[in-house]
């Protein structure tokens, strides 16, 4: 391999929509595989996986929880595929302020998909292993990356910094830091 | 902390717009599991005997099973329970898919409805928020539209709705109470409808407790496992295309004419392809392996799902192919009728108006093409409009109202409900016992663990119970070793054999296990999910009560003998107990009365079918026995037959005939 280059292992879930049955054990396994202690409760409303569904119009998605998100998107798409209309919130993993998908539903706070991230680590995350349809599959696979690029180590400073630019974009937190300086 | 149960129950009061959260008793779980064995007690306890299924009185009863909302696998089933209009007696009724794991966690096992709303109303369910909903702008709208309209007013897709149609709104008998892809027949949607209670909506997002969790869900997701790999659960028809076993030994018509050589390669070829072409997949219900709902879209019809024998009930009835049913399945679904009733009620009637019974002018307008006709029908009775008020009320009542020789034509029917369409040669001596005594009122309802039919060889039956582990006791393989004809099997293992079989549903039904990974797969192949033996220990880790399969058995023989109880109140007695007069081509009055007094005794019911004080204390049912006493009814007074209804609420009619 060229020098520079290593590989990291990349976890997917193959999602087939085709094969959803809309049976939820995806939800109702996940959320008890996070329940404090392990398996304590059931509750879909925690998990980090839902199934998106709309009998009426045959659409059944499941979706996984990814970032937490403060603002909804301004415009959305609607995507028809074979037929039948999707919103674009449909395949959306965000914890967003639009609905009420990944979130605590006490204290309201993200949830995000760890990949059940385990010690002893699991064969597969528990959404797939009691999926048994296959419309959740679990791979692992190798991604060549440029280890030229090294992660950069952030100081505390910066730490604050970034969250401030993420929340007030580059442009406010450089006027901000501009007018204060001028004091 | 109460474990797999939630140990409240919602009382709605229409009447007064009472809403109430109660807390159970936690013994009543011991006792009577849940599901519909805690929806028998308090049927017992507050319904009086004399109470008119059109009542305020009446209680409507959504019940979640004990294992709904945990991670048994299948446990889907909601029941539904009340008395019922056209048996009066206790209603037996599930439905699949998410509505009783919702409630759960909401936080209540079941919702309780007594009273009766002046206006058309919906109950709006969410966790601890509960509102009685004004619903006049749903009135006359289909199952499925009102539960896409109510979640849309809610801003809601995770809303789980059940709702009647117009038929219930109507107080149609046969009416169902629908959510999702499932469906709730035999009773209580014209009681919904007379309570003026259009739907129910409800949405949770509370956590359900289990005493063991991490083994029970260890246990659980290897059951999952099993279950979908299991050829002999399930519903057989999602998968295997040959349906010759309905076509060919079921009655067509009005329960009429068996057609042998119906099914064919071509016709399999063609009605596949027709499945295929218009279906858009498979579904389950909460947390099921298994896919047993077919839904199909049909060109300028509602999408609909069908599932096993309910795929055939309209073309059989009308003597049509497939696309047929598939044309009006999506129709009478979203009036809300059930599939398995109605299309012998319109059978009936076209049978009366060809036998000169009912004439040209009972049906004004109706067209000649048979097809038409059944929607023309379907429309008459959803609206009881002119001869579909009469129809309205099933075939034993119809047939008593139209008279003029019309009680001759309801030969199908059982404690006043429609049974399955089939009329056979000689007595199957189980099967005599299970329709006549069956409480469920159908028969997909009762049998299901013993195989219906003995295997031809000695080897196929020796293969056969060589991993028979659902046998409650090595009797059974015995039995079903020895048997070579179906006529030909003893009293003492009918009696058993019936016992067992109706133990299992007894059991699914207050669990709210599906009866197609339980009670009724053990006919075909002996290999269900859940049996006796291994039911106990899922009983044991989610409840934290300690179970094994004598508890269980008594349990469900408390269960079993309570829904008696609150039956025999209301006046059952052995004449009621009669399979129709052509079920069987040879009948013999003196060996089945010896085997139903033979039955009788072995379930410690006395000789009217009365279960005895005996019988009753040794299960705990004290309370009942008392009451028999006071009442007299241990010496045999009788109790009240229900009458017929009308369009208008309370109105009696006379017999036309009469």
């Amino acid at each position: 391999m060229k020098s520079g280059l290593k590989t990291k292992i990349v976890k997917d879930i193959r999602v087939d929509v085709d094969k959803c049955t809309g049976c939820r054990s995806c939800e109702m396994a996940c959320s008890a595989f996070h329940a404090v202690p392990k398996y304590s409760s059931l509750n879909p409303a925690r998990s980090r996986i839902r199934v998106i569904m709309d009998e009426t119009k045959d659409i059944y998605v499941p979706i996984r929880a990814g970032e937490y998100t403060q603002a909804e998107c301004t415009g959305r798409n609607l995507y028809t595929i074979n037929g039948k209309e999707y919103t674009e919130c449909s395949f959306c993993p965000s914890s967003c302020p639009s609905r009420d998908y990944f979130k605590e539903p006490d204290s309201g706070l993200p949830l995000k998909c760890d990949m059940c991230e385990d010690e002893p680590s699991l064969v597969e995350p528990m959404c797939v292993q009691a999926c048994q349809q296959d419309a959740l599959i679990y791979i692992e696979r190798e991604e060549v990356v440029d280890e030229q690029k090294k992660d950069v180590k952030l100081d505390d400073m910066e730490i604050v910094f970034d969250a401030l630019v993420k929340k007030h974009g580059k442009k406010r937190v450089l006027d901000t830091f501009a007018r204060l300086s001028k004091r | 902390m109460r474990y797999a149960e939630r140990g409240y129950n919602l009382e709605i009061d229409l009447s007064r717009g009472g809403i109430e959260r109660v807390e159970t008793d936690p013994r009543l779980m011991e006792l009577y599991l849940g599901g519909q064995g805690t929806a028998a007690k308090l049927l017992w306890d507050r319904v009086p005997p004399e109470a008119e299924p059109f009542s305020p009185e009446n209680l409507l009863i959504f019940s979640s099973g004990l294992f709904n909302g945990t991670p048994v696998p299948a446990a889907t089933r909601t029941s539904v329970n009340t008395f019922s209009p056209q048996t009066s007696l206790m209603a037996h009724s599930l439905m699949g898919s998410y509505f009783g794991v919702e409630m759960k966690h909401a936080g209540y096992d079941k919702i309780v409805i007594r009273g009766k709303s002046p206006d058309l109303v919906y109950l709006w369910i969410n966790n601890g928020k509960v509102e009685i909903r004004d619903a006049t702008h749903l009135r006359g709208k289909g199952t499925q539209e009102t539960a896409a309209l109510i979640k849309e007013e809610l801003h809601d897709a995770k809303v789980q709705v059940a709702a009647i149609g117009p038929a219930g709104e109507n107080r149609v008998y046969m009416a169902s109470i629908d959510h999702s892809h499932a469906s709730a027949a035999r009773g209580p949607g014209p009681v919904m409808g007379d309570k003026g209670l259009k739907a129910i909506a409800v949405r949770g997002t509370q956590d359900i407790h289990t005493a063991r969790p991490a083994e029970l869900f260890e246990i659980c997701l290897r059951l999952s496992k099993e279950l979908y790999d299991n050829p002999n659960v399930g519903d057989w028809m999602a998968t295997d295309e040959d349906d010759s076993f309905h076509h060919d030994n079921f009655s067509w018509g009005n329960a009429r004419t068996r057609r042998k050589d119906f099914w064919s390669k071509e016709l399999q070829g063609r009605w596949t392809r027709l499945k295929y072409d218009h279906m858009d997949r498979q579904t389950g219900c909460y947390n099921c392996p298994k896919k047993c709902h077919n839904v199909i879209s049909w060109p300028g019809r509602q999408r609909f799902s069908y599932k096993c024998y309910g795929k055939d009930t309209y073309h059989m009835a009308a003597y049509q192919e497939l696309d047929f049913s598939y044309d009006i399945l999506g129709v009478a679904q979203e009036l809300g009728l059930d599939s398995y009733s109605t299309p012998q009620v319109i059978a009936f009637a076209l049978e009366l108006l060809e036998a000169g019974i009912l004439t040209d002018q009972d049906f004004p307008g109706m067209p000649s093409d048979v097809r038409k006709r059944y929607f023309y029908l379907l429309d008459k009775i959803t609206r009881r409009e002119g001869i579909g008020d009469i129809l309205a009320n099933g075939v034993s009542w119809a047939a008593r109202q139209i008279g003029k020789g019309a009680e001759k034509y309801d030969h199908n029917t059982v404690k006043k409900f429609e049974q399955l369409p089939i009329k056979l040669g000689k007595v199957n001596p189980p099967y005599f016992l299970m329709i006549a005594t069956g409480e469920k009122m159908s028969i997909t309802q009762i049998e299901g663990s013993f195989p219906q039919d003995p295997l031809p060889t000695m080897e196929q039956r020796q293969e056969f119970v060589k991993n028979w582990a659902a046998v409650p006791h090595e009797k059974f393989k015995e039995w079903f070793l020895r048997w070579e004809k179906r006529n030909e099997i003893s009293n003492e293992a009918s009696c058993a054999i019936t016992d067992w079989n109706e133990a299992m549903h007894y059991i699914d039904d207050s669990l709210g296990l599906c009866g197609f990974v339980s009670s009724f797969r053990g006919q075909f192949g002996g290999k269900t999910g859940y049996h006796v033996w291994n039911i106990p220990q899922l009983i044991s880790l989610s409840t934290g009560l300690d179970f094994d399969k004598d508890k269980l058995w008594k349990t469900f023989q408390r269960i079993r003998t309570l829904v008696r109880a609150v039956n025999v109140r209301r006046g059952l007695r052995r004449r009621d107990e009669r399979p129709p007069e052509d079920h069987w081509a040879v009948r013999n009055e003196a060996t089945e009365q010896k085997l139903l007094g033979d039955y009788y005794e072995f379930k410690g019911w006395n000789s009217d079918g009365i279960p005895t004080k005996e019988t009753l204390d040794q299960l705990g049912l004290n309370y009942v026995s008392d009451d028999f006493i006071k009442r007299g009814i241990l010496t045999g007074n009788g109790g009240a037959p229900s009458r017929e209804t009308s369009k208008e609420k309370g109105e009696q009619i006379e017999s036309r005939g009469a």
